[in-house]
């Protein structure tokens, strides 16, 4: 048995209840589904994008409004008298306004840290409500009634039943193309915003535009259910789109677990059907009416943060045996995949990168003083120096991660003043971390396919689709071809979190290996590799620079920096006293000083 | 608009603003030194002007068993950990006291003549009730996950949030509530008459401020909450508790809250479910102020105040919608100015 035919049996199940339950569970079953396709979108930016949002239920209310508007008034402005009466054509426009109002709020907030985000969505989700409950137009409390229902190749859906099968068509087409987004390039990048910015950006992702899309696809989908539900109820008040409902909509995702698709579906199903028995069940234990099941939702949930942050969805995968657990694995190969395109190499000698009489000032502190140096194609460039010289400081000067305060860094003949980490990555420099920055619970090999980002161009809707199979065999089979050049070709599936820390500095390495550098900056890549590692690597160095790449290395390892390097610049106290070839270094007089101490 | 009522609705928002100032204060407070967004702030507004109506009414609160539930979980935990980890005279001293204090509080609220004490003291009963919640309820949710990424920490609070509305309704009842004003004397100032209760708020609400600066800026103790709040770890090598940090700023932040729901009462009615969007106003302001500076979030607060007095005179049906889109224009400078790409949180 296979995952799939889980699958397909669900579907079977979901297609033949309609003709054995009876109308009240069909109902719910309906109201199910529309609150999965709200908290699908949680679970997308939530658990997936680390960010939260108490805008959902306004999103829906947006939804639901205006196709209640446009279905059943009679005074539209002539611009858009095409659009009434028709919930299709009221779709489109509730989409468009949805999009609108998401990339302005997205504009508004993704930029600025965490917390931004939820309270403006839920100054958003109040002042929607608010004006839904004010506006003449809209009815105000009493809302909107007699909405059409939606009929679809001419069979009219206004019965639980019929729409029943349109709530989940939706909802199993909404779980599909998430997965295929969450597997594609575009996918990656979105799975590296939680706890991996940084790194992404140095990779070439641009972070904030895919948190604009993870946030965009939230809203639409919580547009959609709101669409849904206005012409399943045929009437809408303001009471659904409330904050409460926003947060009964996060207590959901989190119930099922926010970090996978499905959860989205458990974590609906269950706090449906345990609200409804609570609801029950309440009133009679307590003596009185009154919405007390908050009080239990509230200490359930944190009890789960507590307990199983995660949700109930790991818990049930537990019980699921290992042999059922699909690995991801390649796409299958289509018959015919390109290998991507390369970068034509600089000509051997040709200067790469410059640094011209560099000053960093932190304050009073200067950590760099008047540095300068140059790194050649096909050469091996050192930067060494006692703990505290100013190396890191000059490494971020040189990979525009910081700007120096006076002096400027050439790479290929280009200023680096004002550009960003994306913008030097796209011009051909690729790094490493001092300290391993990759994505834990993601495999090695997205992990390596997250250096290739710039090297794919199929955007979102392919990605979800999946018409981009091609390009995607191409990257990730770059991304194995890199693995298996530094030698790490045995743990394509493994977790990346779960590698040594040597081998995570090796992954590194073949992340930025994988975006086709013509620079490759190291910082500290020997820290931590055992003996048969560091000349395995050393190999990997001299090989590249055979082929023609420009390497900058900043090690502590002198053994292994001496038989490989070309060429070696000494800092001290935030200044050069030392460039030359390995064996003028060893015999420099200012540099044994640095390193053993005066001789007096 | 006339220059008087112009002077009555500034009156009205000062007043709020005062409120919303004192809550604001008391956010960014518990964010910068426990990383929580505390959403619950609201609760304690509303269960400080519930139980206030309550005493004045003459009714035992049920608040009282609420404090004493808390407060025995708490004492089993105490217990639990004493067992663990060996007898130590201090400790189980520390449990009697707060077991005593809490059977205290129940023998008070049912024998005392609670409408008939004078209201220095009922206002003491009610704090005295209140108060202790703080850091019971930051030990039970937030310190075991005190380490945990800041979205856990927000979603904690949001669930506390709910919790706790649902218990306001079991406690207190669906029905709103509005207590006897503090004095009944006016003060004519001019052709204007300047309601009493306002110069109460106003005057309580800046000797807190007063007393917050002081005890941050010049005590020991205010020293080491700050520094928790610039570097935990730090802090915590220092021989600063987080744990301490964490009940300390708690319990501040009730007293803040208890406080402002009774200086409230007598002007605005309160309901159960009243409290979240108080503390979302008083959210308003900490974001104008950044998050970051107290004197700016303070000031915000009072700008909320009033443009919310000003805008129920204009537009009373539009008031909520107005008050809370002014976050925008602050959040679009914020974004146009801050240009980094978010530091990766440890998790």
């Amino acid at each position: 048995m296979k995952p799939r035919h889980l699958l397909i049996g669900f579907i079977v199940l979901l297609a033949f209840a309609p003709l054995v339950l009876p109308t009240f569970q069909i109902t719910l079953l309906n109201y199910i589904g529309l609150y999965a396709l709200v908290v699908l979108g949680l679970v997308l930016l939530t658990g997936v994008g680390g960010m939260t949002s108490f805008g959902q239920a306004a999103f829906v209310g947006l939804g639901s409004y205006t196709s209640a508007y446009l279905t059943t008034t009679e005074q539209l402005p002539t611009w858009l008298a095409w659009a009434s009466g028709s919930p299709w054509l009221s779709l489109l426009i509730g989409i468009l306004l949805t999009t609108l109002v998401a990339l302005i709020l997205g504009a508004l907030t993704l930029r600025l840290s965490g917390h931004y985000l939820p309270l403006g969505t839920i100054a958003w989700g109040i002042s929607l409500y608010y004006l839904f409950g004010t506006l003449e137009g809209l009815g105000g409390h009493t809302g909107v009634s007699d909405l059409p229902p939606i009929s679809l190749f001419g069979l009219v859906l206004d019965k639980g039943e019929e729409i029943y099968y349109l709530i989940w068509l939706v909802l199993l087409c909404a779980i599909f193309i998430t997965q295929n987004l969450l597997n594609s390039r575009e996918g990656r990048a979105i799975r590296a915003l939680k706890g991996g910015q940084l790194m992404a950006e140095s990779m070439g992702v641009n972070t904030f535009r895919s948190k604009l899309v993870v946030f965009l696809i939230s809203a639409l989908f919580a547009a959609l259910s709101g669409w849904l539900y206005a012409h399943t109820q045929r009437f809408v008040n303001p009471t659904p789109f409330g904050l409460s409902m926003a947060i009964d909509y996060l207590f959901m995702a989190l119930i099922g677990g926010v970090g996978s698709v499905w959860g989205a579906l458990i974590g609906a199903g269950v706090f449906t059907m345990l609200k409804q028995a609570l609801q029950d069940v309440l009133p009679h234990l307590l003596g009185s009416n009154g919405q007390y099941e908050t009080i239990v939702f509230g200490l359930l949930i944190v009890v789960l943060m507590q307990k199983s942050p995660g949700g109930i969805w790991p818990i049930l995968m537990r019980f699921v045996p290992a042999q059922l657990k699909r690995r991801r694995l390649l796409p299958e190969k289509p018959a015919t995949s390109t290998e991507l395109p390369h970068r034509t190499l600089p000509e051997h000698g040709q200067v790469i990168l410059e640094a011209r009489d560099v000053t960093r000032r932190f304050g009073g502190l200067v950590a760099n003083n008047n540095m300068s140096l140059k790194i050649h194609a096909g050469e091996i460039l050192a930067l060494i120096g006692p703990n505290g010289a100013g190396k890191s400081t000059m490494f971020n000067q040189l990979s525009a991660v910081d700007t120096p305060t006076s002096g400027e860094v050439l790479f290929r003949g280009e200023s680096l003043k004002g550009k960003s980490s994306r913008e030097v990555a796209k011009m051909g420099m690729s790094r490493t971390f001092q300290h391993v920055k990759l994505l834990p619970t993601m495999t090695v090999l997205e992990n390596v396919a997250i250096g290739a980002h710039l090297r794919g161009s199929k955007g979102v809707i392919s990605s979800a689709l999946h018409l981009e199979r091609l390009e995607e065999t191409s990257l990730l089979q770059e991304a194995e071809r890199q693995l298996k050049r530094v030698g790490l070709g045995d743990y394509l599936y493994e977790e990346a979190g779960s590698l040594a820390l040597g081998q995570q500095r090796i992954l590194e390495i073949a992340r930025a290996l994988c975006a086709d550098p013509c620079l490759l900056l190291l910082d500290e890549p020997a820290a931590g590799l055992r003996h048969k590692e560091k000349q395995a690597l050393a190999e990997l160095l001299s090989k590249l620079r055979g082929e023609g790449m420009a390497i900058l290395l900043v090690e502590h390892d002198m053994d292994f920096v001496m038989g490989l390097v070309d060429r070696i610049v000494v800092m001290e106290f935030g200044e050069k006293i030392a460039e030359g070839l390995p064996e003028e270094i060893q015999t420099n007089p200012a540099v044994l000083e640095a390193y053993l101490g005066g001789a007096d | 608009m006339n220059f008087q009522i112009a002077v009555l609705l500034g009156q009205d928002g000062v007043t709020n603003g005062a409120i919303y100032a004192l809550l604001a204060l008391s956010i960014l407070l518990v964010f910068t030194v426990t990383r929580i967004l505390l959403i619950p702030l609201g609760e304690f507004v509303t269960y400080g002007a519930l139980t206030m109506a309550a005493i004045q009414s003459g009714e035992p609160t049920a608040l009282v068993w609420l404090l004493l539930a808390l407060m025995l979980i708490d004492c089993a935990l105490d217990l639990r950990l004493l067992v663990q980890n060996g007898f130590s005279a201090h400790r189980a001293r520390w449990i009697g006291l707060k077991l005593g204090y809490a059977v205290l509080m129940c023998v008070l609220i049912q024998t005392l003549p609670l409408a008939d004490i004078p209201m220095f003291a009922q206002v003491l009963l009610t704090l005295g009730l209140l108060v202790p919640l703080g850091p019971i309820i930051y030990r039970l949710f937030f310190q075991p996950i005190a380490s945990a990424s800041s979205l856990v920490l927000m979603i904690v609070s949001i669930a506390v949030h709910v919790a706790m509305v649902g218990i306001g309704l079991l406690l207190f009842g669906p029905e709103g509530a509005r207590t006897q004003p503090f004095s009944d004397t006016g003060f004519s100032l001019g052709p204007v008459m300047l309601k009493s209760q306002t110069l109460w708020v106003i005057l309580v609400s800046v000797a807190l401020i007063v007393m917050l600066f002081i005890a941050f800026e010049r005590t020991l103790y205010g020293k080491a909450l700050r520094a928790t709040a610039v570097n935990r770890m730090g802090a915590r090598l220092m021989g600063i508790s987080p744990v301490f940090a964490g009940k300390a700023t708690f319990a501040m932040a009730t007293f803040i809250g208890a406080m402002s729901g009774i200086l409230i009462a007598p002007i605005t009615t309160l309901y159960f479910d009243s409290g979240f969007i108080i503390s979302l106003k008083g959210f308003v302001g900490a974001i104008i102020g950044g998050l970051v500076s107290y004197p700016l979030a303070a000031a915000g607060a009072v700008v909320v105040g009033l443009i919310e007095a000003f805008s129920m005179f204009w537009a009373s049906s539009y008031k909520e919608i107005i008050v809370f889109t002014l976050i925008i224009p602050f959040l679009l400078w914020r974004s146009l100015t801050s240009h980094h790409v978010e530091e990766d949180e440890e998790e």
